[in-house]
């Protein structure tokens, strides 16, 4: 299972590094809609409201969208399919690739997200720096979930569509710990249950995506 | 001779739709059998049910002495080697590195890729990705992974379909030695073939059933 | 023959116990004395949101499961858990709008952004989606497959709805039946009229349940006999020469 994982995430990079979507079309978007959400805001809320950590989060959400559907569109193309199928890989692993990819990719996202959140939400860097923990936590509970979802959507007539409503309400509680968590930091206040809800929800994800992986897969 | 393919009153439905309307068919081992028919027939559906790549809806099955009805489509698809029409693995991949992906997922040396591509005259193009090369030369990474592979069944889909006559032969070659070999090959085709040397069995399909060569 | 005069009572006891609860809730119990008549939304609100997240959500849940279970996969259990899910989707929009109803004078808005009012709005989402996802998928053992996946997913939202009442700060109305040792809170025809309401809306869903199932199985047999026909028809294909 591992060895399978470590060859399905390994290989999931080095396509991404070579086309690089992320770089040139998920990345860009995602600075665009952070300052949308400034804009939105108005000049003087912008730098002043506690919304930072909460459209940090909401555009983590539309990238990690994008990011599960390329993840997946990587795997769709009928002979891809077929020969990849041929390989006769375990599930289980192939499940903990695509997640443990999708999160570093994710991870480096965020990253510079965090950057356009100091600089144009002026959150404080010094206690982002601080909540940098609960946030990777929560994009790798986010990647997990996205992974699991984006199986689930694949192959379908309506693949783009369909992954925002399945995927979003599961995201919903795995937001609000994040967003909690590094409200916290930031602004004061206890994280502990948050992080107890992102650690079951990672174990959760991670559980189900090795037992049941392999039932979407077949399907 | 031990059977390959056993199939008895096959169905294999999809979206509602019989691909495969019940069929029965028995491939021996080591040998070359060649599918034949009409768009819509059923060659490629057939392709697939024997490479666990769609699952058996009704009727008894057998591939590589597996059950089909067991639903352990994971376990045929370790005994089979696929060329579709379609490139085959990554298309921001290079050739190297999609070959070298199959290799270590199988536990299969990586050094003998070099000479699977000098095979199949594909050697200068190893670093070249894969949405790069031209449909006969994605064809043949595809017959370089088999030739790595020597998977115990060979499907192989339209191999035929745009390929010159230097293709023509250089395929019906790899298609003896695999025999040769104790593989059997089963290859579908809408014309009529003449494979050179190579003794093969014709399988004429109509309406989703083998018509004749069952 | 026991068993078929109990289907064949379901549905009139389930109508017979849904009346006497709103005879019993509107007329014969008292008002509150701080809420006045809005208490009456008591006997069926709590009763719907039971129905709703646990009743028809926990159906689904084991239904699905026990679909991927190889042992015990049938069509049937497919059947069960789609059903149920849509029947939840009924009773989920019936328990935001009596909600909405009991929040409007109570809170003085429409929609707050309580814990649990907006954790049920997530399940609704993920019940339209487990309907979405079957309506994406046109062959039958994926949809199967799939949606009881979906389902199972769902399931980890359930527990996670129930927590978040106790950590976040809710506007919500505390547990109105019992007591946190368990003891019942209201009394007398209240209290009959409210555990009445359960068992009413309970038995609802089950008669419900069993219509949508058997819609479902007279589409299975339609789709069967569509399914003979065009096979015998693609196998008088005649290949054109």
């Amino acid at each position: 299972m591992i060895r399978t994982a470590k060859l399905v995430a390994r290989k999931d990079l080095r396509i991404e590094l070579r086309s690089r979507v992320l770089a040139w079309q998920v990345l860009p978007f995602g600075v665009m809609a952070l300052l949308l959400c400034g804009l939105a805001l108005g000049p003087n809320a912008a730098g002043r409201s506690h919304a930072g950590p909460g459209l940090f989060y909401i555009v983590v959400t539309l990238m990690a969208l994008l990011m599960i559907n390329r993840s997946q569109a990587i795997e769709s193309n009928k002979g891809t399919k077929a020969s990849v199928a041929t390989l006769g890989l375990d599930p289980a692993g192939v499940f903990l690739g695509k997640a443990a990819a999708l999160t570093l990719e994710m991870w480096f996202a965020s990253g510079v997200l965090l950057v356009g959140t100091v600089l144009f939400l002026h959150v404080d860097r010094a206690k982002t720096l601080v909540a940098t923990p609960s946030i990777a936590v929560t994009i790798a509970a986010l990647s997990l979930a996205g992974t699991l979802y984006g199986a689930l959507t694949s192959s379908q007539n309506s693949t783009v569509t369909l992954l925002p409503i399945l995927a979003l309400p599961a995201f919903a509680p795995l937001l609000i710990a994040g967003e909690r968590s590094y409200s916290a930091e930031v602004y004061g206040g206890g994280s502990q249950v948050w992080w107890s809800l992102l650690l079951i929800a990672l174990v959760a994800y991670t559980s189900i995506g090795v037992l049941l992986y392999g039932v979407m897969e077949e399907s | 001779m031990r059977a390959s393919v056993h199939l008895l009153d096959a169905v294999v439905v999809a979206n509602g739709f019989p691909l495969i309307s019940g069929t029965t068919l028995t491939i021996e081992q080591g040998t070359v059998n060649v599918i034949k028919g009409a768009n819509g027939a059923g060659k490629t559906s057939l392709l697939q049910l024997i490479g666990g790549l769609l699952p058996l809806s009704n009727g008894e099955g057998n591939v590589a002495g597996i059950d089909l009805s067991r639903n352990d489509r994971r376990e045929v698809r370790r005994h089979v080697g696929w060329l579709g029409h379609e490139g085959s693995f990554y298309e921001d991949l290079t050739v190297r590195e999609n070959l070298t992906f199959a290799c270590e997922a199988l536990s299969i040396n990586p050094e003998l890729i070099r000479s699977a591509l000098e095979r199949v005259e594909l050697n200068h193009r190893i670093d070249t990705r894969a949405k790069d090369l031209s449909a006969g030369q994605r064809r043949r990474v595809g017959i370089a992974w088999l030739l790595l592979r020597r998977p115990e069944i060979w499907l192989l889909d339209e191999p035929y379909a745009s390929v010159d006559s230097a293709g023509r032969e250089f395929l019906e070659n790899i298609i003896g030695d695999a025999a040769k070999a104790g593989a059997t090959v089963i290859l579908s085709s809408h014309d009529d073939l003449k494979l050179g040397k190579q003794k093969f069995r014709t399988i004429t399909m109509a309406g989703g059933r083998v018509m004749s060569g069952s | 023959m026991m068993t078929e005069l109990s289907r064949r009572a379901l549905g009139p006891l389930s109508l017979l116990l849904l009346a006497l609860t709103f005879w019993l809730g509107y007329f014969v119990t008292p008002p509150d004395q701080v809420q006045g008549d809005l208490v009456r939304l008591l006997y069926i609100h709590p009763a719907m949101a039971w129905v709703a997240l646990y009743v028809s959500f926990g159906t689904a849940t084991v239904a699905s499961a026990m679909y991927l279970w190889p042992r015990t996969r049938s069509d049937a259990l497919d059947r069960i858990a789609h059903s149920a899910m849509e029947v939840s989707v009924f009773f989920i929009a019936l328990t935001l709008i009596t909600g909405s109803i009991w929040g409007r004078p109570t809170w003085g808005v429409w929609w707050a952004w309580d814990a649990r009012l907006t954790s049920t709005a997530i399940l609704g989402v993920f019940a339209l989606g487990y309907l979405a996802l079957r309506r994406a998928n046109d062959d039958r053992e994926v949809r199967a497959r799939r949606s009881a996946v979906f389902a199972i997913l769902t399931a980890i939202n359930v527990p996670i709805i129930h927590f978040s009442v106790i950590w976040w700060k809710t506007l919500h109305q505390g547990a109105s039946v019992f007591t946190s040792n368990r003891t019942l809170k209201v009394h007398g025809s209240m209290a009959f009229t409210l555990l009445l309401s359960f068992v009413a809306f309970t038995l609802t869903f089950f008669w419900f349940l069993r219509i949508r199932y058997r819609i479902e199985v007279a589409r299975d047999h339609q789709s069967h006999r569509k399914l003979v026909s065009s096979i015998e028809q693609r196998r008088n294909e005649v290949p054109a020469s």
